[in-house]
C-alpha cells in the first residue's frame, strides 16, 4: 500500500511536469521556431553574450535586476577587465546593470519604453529570443523599415543589422534570405552570436539554476541516505505492531 | 480527557521532570498527545498527510518569516524585491522556491487529506467537529493562498487578484462599494497589496494556528478514524488500552518521520529541478511585473484554486433577475462551503467506502473525476465547449452532495467487522 502511495504522488508530480499550460506560451504566431539549447556551463559563450549585450543591447534595454560584479563571477571574468569591457556607464562593479535611457524619452522615439530583460528568457523563452534576434527583414511599410517574424510588427530597430546583414523576407517560399556581404559576420557566425546572447539572457533570467540544480543532487542523495536509515528504523518498529 | 486516558494513572517522574510536572503538565500532555494516544493500527498510506499538512505549514512559515526580512510590500518595490531575493540574499533562491513550491504542496496534500476522509468517512460522528474544523482550516487556507498569490505583484498576480476582488462586485446592491472597500482603491494599488500583506503574514498565520491546535486537539479527545471506520475504543484491554491501537509515541513518529523524507525527496525534486513546474507552481505571465494597462493574453489563478474558478465561469446566464456573475460567485462559494454539510448527508450505517455500496463508491470517484476536470478546465480558456463541460462537472460535483442522502440511504453495504482488519 505504501508504494502505491509513492508511485501515485511520482505519477501526479510527473504528470506536472510534462504538461504545461499550452495557452500561456507567449509566442502567438506560427512562425516556425528553430531550437535552441542552452548551455551554462559554456562560459566563453556567456561572457560573449555578456559584452554583446553591453555592446548592442544595454544602450535601450537594462538589466535592472542583476549586479554587474555577480555576472562577472559567475561568468569566470575578472573584475577589473569586466569594468574595463562591460561597463561603460562609470558605474561600480557592484552595482545594478541599468540601461541610462531615460524611459519617457524612449516612448516617445518608439511607441514604447524598450522593456527590462532581466527575465525575458523567463517570460517567453530563450528559443523565443533566439528566434526573434533571428528574423529581423527589411519592411517598408514599417516605421522604422524592418519588421520581425517572431514578433510581427514590433517597434524595434533592427540593432544586430551591421553584424547579419540586410535580410529580406520571401513570402512565396516562406524564407528568410541574406543579402550576400552586407554583414559583418557570415551566417554561421552570426548565429553563433546570438546563441551566445541569448544563452546569456537565460543565465540572467535565474543566475542560481547551475547553483540549484548542483546543490539539489546533494540534497537528494542525503535524502536517499537518511531515507535508508529512517526505513529501517520504522521497519523494526512496525515488527512490533503484528 | 477521552476514556483511554482515564483508565490509566499518569507515570510517575522523578527529578527535574517532577519538579516541572508539578508546576506544568508537561508528562501528562505529551502522554495525552503522544505515548498513550492510540492510533488505530491499521492505517494506511492516505493517513499520512494530515502529518504532511502540518510539517509544510512549518515550512511555510519559516520560509515565509525569512521572506519577510527582504520583501517590500509596495507597488515600487514588490517585484524588485523578490528579484533581490532571488539574486542577492544569501540562498534566497531556495527560500523563495520553498515557499512558492510548498504553497502547490500545501493543496496537494491537504486535497488528498481530505480525500482520506470522504473515502473512510471521517467526518462522521464522533468527527464532527474534527471535520468542521478542517473545513475552516481549508477555506482560511484558499484565502491566505490568495493574498500570497499577490505578493510577488507579477503581473499575472495582479490580474489575478483584480479578477477575484472584482467578484465582490457581483453582490446585490453593495457590490461596487463592497469592492472598492476591500481594495481601499478604485483598482488594485499599493493599498491592496500592504492589507493583502499584512494579512497573508500576521493574521491569517495566527487564525490557521488557532485553527489548526483546535483541530488537534478535538481529533485527540474523539481519537483517529482508520480505513475499516470502527471505532478501536469499543474494544480495550483490562488497562483501559485499545486492542487494536498503537501508542502514537513512538510507533507513529517514527513511521511519519520515514513518510517525511519520501515527501522530502518528491518535494526537492520540484523546488531544485523544476521550481516553475512548467508554468504550474510559478506562471510565465509573473516574471513581467504588475501593469494595470497591459492584461496577460490570458488570466488563469494558480492550479489549487482552478476547480472552483471553472465553478465560478460555469455560471453564464442571469436567473431571479441577479447577472450571471453574481450565480458564479454563489456557485463556487457553495462549492467551498458544501462540504461542511457532509457529516448530516452521510446517511450510510457503515463510515468506510470498503463496506459501502457500489452508488458511494461511483459517486465517489465521480465527484474525483470532476474535480480534477474542472481543475484542468479552469486553466482552459472559455470557449463554448469548455463551458458546457464546466457546467455539466459542476452538476456531477454538486450531485455527490446533493444526492447522498439518496444513494448512502438505498444502497446495499457489507457488514462492518467488529475489530480492525
Amino acid at each position: 500500500m505504501r508504494n502505491f502511495g509513492s508511485l501515485l504522488v511520482g505519477v501526479v508530480v510527473l504528470a506536472f511536469m510534462i504538461g504545461s499550460p499550452s495557452s500561456w506560451s507567449a509566442a502567438k504566431n506560427d512562425w516556425p521556431m528553430e531550437d535552441f539549447e542552452p548551455d551554462l556551463t559554456n562560459l566563453p559563450s556567456l561572457q560573449n553574450g555578456f559584452k554583446l549585450y553591453a555592446n548592442y543591447c544595454l544602450g535601450c534595454h537594462g538589466l535592472q535586476y542583476q549586479r554587474y560584479g555577480r555576472t562577472a563571477d559567475d561568468l569566470g571574468v575578472p573584475r577589473e577587465l569586466a569594468l574595463e569591457s562591460v561597463v561603460f556607464t562609470g558605474q561600480k562593479i557592484g552595482e545594478l546593470i541599468t540601461t541610462s535611457m531615460d524611459p519617457d524619452q524612449a516612448k516617445s522615439w518608439f511607441g514604447a519604453t524598450p522593456p527590462d530583460l532581466t527575465l525575458e528568457a523567463r517570460l517567453r523563452s530563450p528559443e523565443w529570443i533566439y528566434n526573434y534576434l533571428k528574423t529581423f527583414y527589411v519592411d517598408d511599410s514599417r516605421p522604422l523599415g524592418v519588421n520581425n517574424g517572431v514578433y510581427p510588427n514590433v517597434g524595434m530597430p533592427n540593432v544586430l543589422l551591421s553584424l547579419q546583414g540586410v535580410q529580406r523576407y520571401d513570402r512565396e517560399n516562406g524564407k528568410l534570405l541574406v543579402e550576400e556581404g552586407s554583414g559583418s559576420m557570415n551566417a554561421e557566425e552570426f548565429d553563433a552570436a546570438i546563441y551566445d546572447l541569448s544563452n546569456f539572457l537565460y543565465y540572467v533570467g535565474e543566475p542560481s539554476r547551475l547553483e540549484r540544480q548542483r546543490l539539489g543532487i546533494y540534497v537528494l542523495l542525503f535524502l536517499v541516505i537518511l531515507g535508508t536509515f529512517t526505513f529501517l528504523l520504522n521497519r523494526e518498529f512496525e515488527k512490533d505492531v503484528h | 480527557m477521552s476514556e483511554s486516558q482515564m483508565d490509566q494513572k499518569p507515570v510517575e517522574t522523578n527529578g527535574i521532570m517532577s519538579w516541572i510536572d508539578a508546576r506544568f503538565p508537561a508528562t501528562e500532555t505529551f502522554e495525552y498527545h503522544m505515548s498513550k494516544y492510540y492510533a488505530p493500527k491499521n492505517v494506511n498510506w492516505l493517513y499520512l498527510f494530515g502529518w504532511l499538512a502540518t510539517f509544510v505549514l512549518v515550512n511555510q512559515l519559516l520560509t515565509g518569516i525569512w521572506l519577510t526580512m527582504n520583501y517590500i510590500p509596495s507597488g515600487d518595490g514588490a517585484f524588485a524585491s523578490v528579484e533581490y531575493i532571488m539574486r542577492d540574499v544569501e540562498f534566497g533562491w531556495l527560500i523563495r522556491y520553498l515557499h512558492s513550491t510548498g504553497a502547490s504542496a500545501f493543496f496537494l496534500v491537504i486535497f488528498l487529506h481530505m480525500f482520506r476522509a470522504l473515502a473512510y468517512g471521517s467526518y462522521r460522528g464522533p468527527r464532527e467537529l474534527v471535520w468542521l474544523i478542517g473545513m475552516a482550516i481549508f477555506a482560511v487556507l484558499m484565502i491566505e493562498g490568495f493574498f500570497g498569490y499577490l505578493l510577488p505583484w507579477g503581473n499575472m498576480s495582479y490580474w489575478g487578484a483584480q479578477v477575484i476582488v472584482s467578484l465582490v462586485g457581483a453582490v446585490p446592491l453593495i457590490g461596487p462599494d463592497l469592492m472598492e472597500w476591500v481594495r481601499g482603491d478604485f483598482l488594485m494599488s499599493d493599498v491592496a497589496l500592504n492589507r493583502f500583506f499584512a494579512l497573508h503574514v500576521v493574521a491569517l498565520p495566527i487564525v490557521l494556528l488557532g485553527l489548526v491546535f483546535v483541530h488537534f486537539v478535538s481529533l485527540h479527545h474523539v481519537g483517529s478514524n482508520n480505513p475499516d471506520g470502527v471505532e478501536i475504543k469499543k474494544n480495550k484491554d483490562e488497562n483501559g488500552v485499545p486492542l487494536d491501537g498503537i501508542p502514537f509515541f513512538p510507533y507513529i513518529v517514527v513511521h511519519d518521520i520515514d513518510a517525511t523524507v519520501r515527501f522530502l525527496f518528491v518535494f526537492c525534486l520540484v523546488v531544485f529541478f523544476a521550481p516553475e513546474m512548467g508554468g504550474y507552481f510559478i506562471e510565465k505571465p509573473n516574471f513581467e511585473v504588475a501593469n494595470p494597462l497591459k492584461t496577460p493574453d490570458h488570466i488563469a489563478p494558480v492550479w489549487y484554486f482552478t476547480p472552483y474558478y471553472a465553478m465560478l465561469r460555469a455560471a453564464t446566464f442571469p436567473l431571479f433577475g441577479m447577472d450571471a456573475k453574481f450565480w458564479g460567485l454563489v456557485t463556487m462559494a457553495a462549492a467551498v462551503i458544501i462540504p461542511v454539510a457532509l457529516p448530516w448527508l452521510d446517511r450510510s450505517p457503515v463510515k468506510s467506502m470498503r463496506y459501502k455500496g457500489w452508488p458511494s463508491r461511483i459517486a465517489l470517484g465521480a465527484l474525483c473525476v470532476s474535480f480534477v476536470v474542472l481543475g484542468w478546465l479552469g486553466l482552459q480558456p472559455a470557449t463554448k465547449i469548455y463551458t458546457m463541460l464546466a457546467q455539466l462537472f459542476t452538476l456531477l460535483y454538486f450531485a455527490y452532495f446533493v444526492l447522498m442522502p439518496w444513494y448512502t440511504r438505498v444502497e446495499q453495504t457489507k457488514p462492518e467487522p467488529e475489530r480492525v482488519t
